[in-house]
């Protein structure tokens, strides 16, 4: 009977309870991770309620549609996953510091950590943050009102923070896979695995994956159908080519990870034989799949980090961007060749060596269009005005340390060599060395670069300098050892090891590691200090670095509208040339009404039943999962019944807004490069001709 | 091509106002959601291909035991001609024959539509009588995966037609209803093509001697 109400889900679920039938120091610390979610979501429950904040979360910011409001919330969501999975690696590091025949951590509990880190870092650190990024900026850079498909835009963010929500809910009920964040069966399988840990991969990542293609749909349809009057695809910023790139990624090749997770999920439930060892299955076919995703996914993450670089070395150097035709050249080139490559994952796994080599080649390609990238950064920067802001620290930690990964990627992409130094730490030091310095510090940089844009101050310069430098010192700590030690034969994934020789690399990696930690907290204190310290931060007037794209042409913080009138573009780099030219801050001849979708809480509805419907099948509650699906479907259908789905802003009210802000920039004091953070610079930047500029030759 | 065309596939023409030049944003949307799913179904048709031997079957039933060809004929017949019928109704919609034109014809390929789901699903049925069951080999895991999938589709395509015939009575053709016509058509258009290969490759590959 209690089968039936409550599937598999027993008081044996219960990471606290685990922990309090057998107090070891690997249960222990699981149910003091379960203790921080439940403390932290109660404390959040609690604060909520005392400031009286849930009306305003909800109207503001849950039911809202607006592309900047949901690109806040996917960068908050990823903010906090990263504090989970940098606190992962932290304690994975910790372990193989003492992990010498041993370590404190079971080898399972290690399993679960290094498969939880994974996707967390993957799935619900850098999807979310680029899709964050991604909507709050290239509607303004396009001059867009709001996405294609707003209302789609805040489901797509509702499945993603339902995919978060049960990676948590899996450190307080149940185990999660031990699979590693591929998860490949016949391991993940039900022989192998039949607790509930690799179906919270499965539906997590089906979820949040079905709502990382409808992004993919929206960013690809706002590019080509919500350009401003004069926004050729040629006068795009970069970053905004980038996004078309990524679109095109997540459209083609997020399909083969929600196939492969499907497919693994009717083996576990319904007993099928995709991929199984017995009866005709075959397990090189999710190997396949999931690489078919898994290569153009890190493509899918670095490809607009790219376009973050691009635009803010751009921007800190007072120079258009140098070979802009070379770039979307080279960006559509990684774009493509990211979909000839994915067997490269696999070298060892049984092709013939022919088709080894093909895939080898295809693998170094990359290489070239990535080079002639940062050839193209670092001529940009060559004799600019280059100022080293906190962004500007990231760029160039990335451009030394990012070579270094694309070039152990061209080692690895030699099967010979592969074949030496897979499933080594080699493998595992190469990753992390382009996805923290590419991805992680190229969303930083574009997190400092944006963050006046969208809340009106800037962040503090002095501890965004150290967080900067504590990120560059500490993953060179943390990973360049794990080369050495993956060349030494160390294996990936090993809880424990028994050559002590590995010892001394493995303290430094874990003081590295220690260093990343204080990266993070000085983020937080950062944004604390930042946050106190706003009047002195403030940069209302909208244009801190004398920006060159036409976000920065509209106030800190954007109406919701966005523009007050669709802005004519002239040129490439529009706002640059307009400031030369003395069109821009221009006051349009006639104000329009305009209209704007309505709130709707149709995508928390679906986050909500989402969540409740992953639950339900990981511990097999049948009677929640056919209700949760029967709410979300009846509540996308009964949606479209609804006609009246947009408001009208005034003429008058638009009119009123922009000509007070016109009146404050006109009022305030134009600052030069010099003054950039300093507490004059309100957001006016002294109109100087940009070097470079197409006016000046 | 006339150069009126905003958007791939039959457009509804100036004369329709604000359904015309809403649908150029929206059905292009669209066509890229398609191309997605399509991509689906190429990985599982893929899949379904690299198991299509006897290493795949594993000893279990093969697709002689297991498929009626006459019902497979018939069930296409259908399909096609319901792609037929839904095409009368969406020109019916261009050159504004009324709405009971449109719903009549879209009430014919949902007749359709379900004739072949019940077709459909009385093959399945012997399929499990003879053993062709997913639990029996990686063959038949991989045909249960991709045949129903389809099958699943055109499950949707008949709600969603009964979505819009509700919705056609109590809201009228106002534009988001005409492009939402305009948008299933596409869909159910698809699924046609999709079951072509399914014919083609399938039931016909399997059955070749």
């Amino acid at each position: 009977m209690t089968d039936a109400i409550f599937g598999r889900l027993g008081l044996s679920s219960l990471a606290l309870w685990r922990a309090f039938e057998n107090p070891d120091l690997s249960e222990l610390i699981a149910a003091g991770a379960a203790m921080a979610v439940i403390v932290g979501g109660l404390v959040t429950v609690v604060l909520l309620t005392w400031f009286r904040l849930w009306g305003p979360l909800w109207r503001n910011w849950l039911t809202s549609v607006d592309h900047k409001r949901i690109g806040i919330m996917y960068c908050a969501l990823a903010l906090i996953m990263l504090a989970r999975g940098v606190i992962e690696g932290a304690l994975m590091r910790t372990q193989q510091a003492f992990g010498l025949h041993g370590g404190f951590l079971s080898p399972d509990h290690f399993s679960e950590l290094f498969s939880t880190h994974g996707t967390i870092m993957i799935f619900f650190v850098a999807m979310p943050f680029i899709a964050g990024v991604i909507n709050y900026v290239m509607p303004l850079q396009i001059g867009a009102r709001d996405m294609a498909f707003p209302v789609m835009n805040q489901i797509s963010l509702g499945l993603t923070a339902t995919g978060a929500a049960l990676v948590m809910i899996s450190l307080v009920l149940g185990k999660f896979s031990t699979g590693g964040w591929a998860n490949y069966p016949p391991y993940t399988g039900a022989d192998f695995q039949p607790g509930p840990g690799p179906d919270y991969w499965i539906w997590s990542i089906v979820l949040a994956g079905i709502g990382t293609t409808l992004s993919g749909i929206n960013f690809a349809v706002t590019i080509y159908k919500e350009r401003a009057p004069g926004m050729h695809f040629l006068r795009m910023p970069i970053f905004c080519w980038t996004v078309i790139c990524t679109s095109i990624i997540m459209i083609f090749a997020l399909p083969p990870l929600t196939v492969a997770a499907l497919m693994l999920a009717a083996d576990r439930y319904l007993e099928f034989h995709f991929f199984t060892n017995d009866l005709g299955g075959n397990m090189m076919n999710y190997v396949n799949l999931f690489w078919l995703f898994g290569h153009p996914e890190v493509y899918l993450l670095v490809i607009p980090a790219y376009g973050m670089f691009s635009e803010v070395i751009s921007t800190f150097s007072g120079k258009r961007i140098y070979g802009y035709m070379s770039m979307v050249y080279a960006t559509m080139s990684i774009a493509v060749l990211s979909f000839c490559v994915w067997l490269h994952h696999f070298f060892t796994m049984g092709q013939s060596a022919n088709i080894n080599a093909a895939f080898g080649i295809a693998s170094m390609a990359i290489a070239v269009p990535t080079g002639i990238k940062v050839y193209n950064w670092m001529a940009t920067i060559f004799r600019g005005r280059v100022r080293m802001t906190v962004p500007m620290i990231y760029a160039t930690g990335f451009f030394y340390l990012f070579v270094i990964g694309g070039l152990t990627g061209v080692m690895l992409a030699n099967p010979v060599i592969s074949y030496q130094v897979h499933n080594t730490l080699f493998l595992v030091a190469h990753f992390h060395n382009v996805i923290i310095p590419g991805v992680l510090f190229g969303l930083l940089a574009g997190y400092h670069y944006w963050f006046p844009k969208a809340f009106g101050f800037r962040l503090h310069e002095g501890w965004g300098r150290a967080a900067a430098l504590l990120w560059i010192v500490g993953f060179s700590f943390t990973f360049l050892p794990l080369y050495w030690l993956g060349l030494q034969g160390m294996p990936r994934r090993s809880a424990s090891f028994s050559d002590p020789s590995f010892q001394p690399m493995l303290w430094l990696a874990l003081f590295g590691a220690a260093l990343i930690v204080s990266a993070l907290t000085c983020l937080a204190i950062q944004l604390w200090v930042s946050i106190r310290n706003r009047a002195q931060l403030a940069a209302p007037l909208g244009d801190p670095w004398n920006g060159r794209a036409l976000e920065w042409s509209i106030p800190s913080p954007p109406p919701a509208y966005n523009f007050a009138m669709v802005p004519q573009v002239m040129a490439r780099d529009d706002f640059a040339e307009a400031k030369a030219d003395g069109r821009a801050y221009a006051e349009p001849e006639a104000y329009e009404d305009i209209e704007m979708p309505n709130n709707t809480a149709i995508g928390m509805i679906v986050c909500v039943f989402g969540t409740l419907l992953g639950l339900a099948l990981v511990f097999w509650i049948w009677w929640l999962a056919v209700l949760s699906l029967a709410v979300m479907l009846l509540a996308l259908i009964g949606r479209t019944f609804r006609l009246n789905v947009t408001h009208v802003i005034p003429a008058a009210q638009i009119a009123a807004e922009h000509r007070a802000w016109l009146a404050k920039v006109k009022a305030a004091p134009a600052v030069d490069r010099l003054e950039e953070t300093h507490a004059r610079n309100l957001g006016r930047a002294v109109l100087e001709r940009p070097i470079g500029s197409e006016a000046a030759q | 091509m006339s150069t009126s065309n905003i958007h791939p596939g039959l457009n509804l023409g100036a004369r329709h106002g604000e359904a015309h030049v809403g649908a150029e944003t929206i059905v292009f949307g669209f066509w890229i959601f398609l191309m997605s799913d399509l991509v689906i179904f190429g990985l599982v048709f893929a899949s379904y291909l690299t198991v299509a031997n006897p290493m795949g079957m594993a000893g279990g039933p093969g697709p002689a035991e297991a498929f009626d060809l006459r019902s497979i004929f018939a069930q296409t017949m259908i399909l096609l001609t319901s792609s037929l019928t839904f095409g009368f109704s969406t020109l019916a919609m261009r050159h504004e024959r009324g709405r009971a034109a449109i719903a009549g014809w879209l009430g014919v390929t949902l007749l359709l539509g379900l004739g072949f789901l019940t077709l459909e699903l009385r093959d399945f049925a012997h399929m499990i009588d003879v053993g062709a069951v997913p639990q029996r080999s990686g063959f038949w895991s991989a045909f249960w995966g991709l045949v129903p999938l389809h099958g699943f589709h055109v499950a949707v395509g008949c709600l969603w037609i009964m979505v819009m015939l509700v919705q056609m009575a109590l809201m009228g053709l106002v534009p988001v209803v005409k492009t939402r016509l305009l948008r299933l058509g596409l869909f159910w258009h698809f699924l046609d093509l999709i079951w072509v290969a399914i014919f083609s490759i399938v039931y016909l590959g399997g059955l070749m001697p």
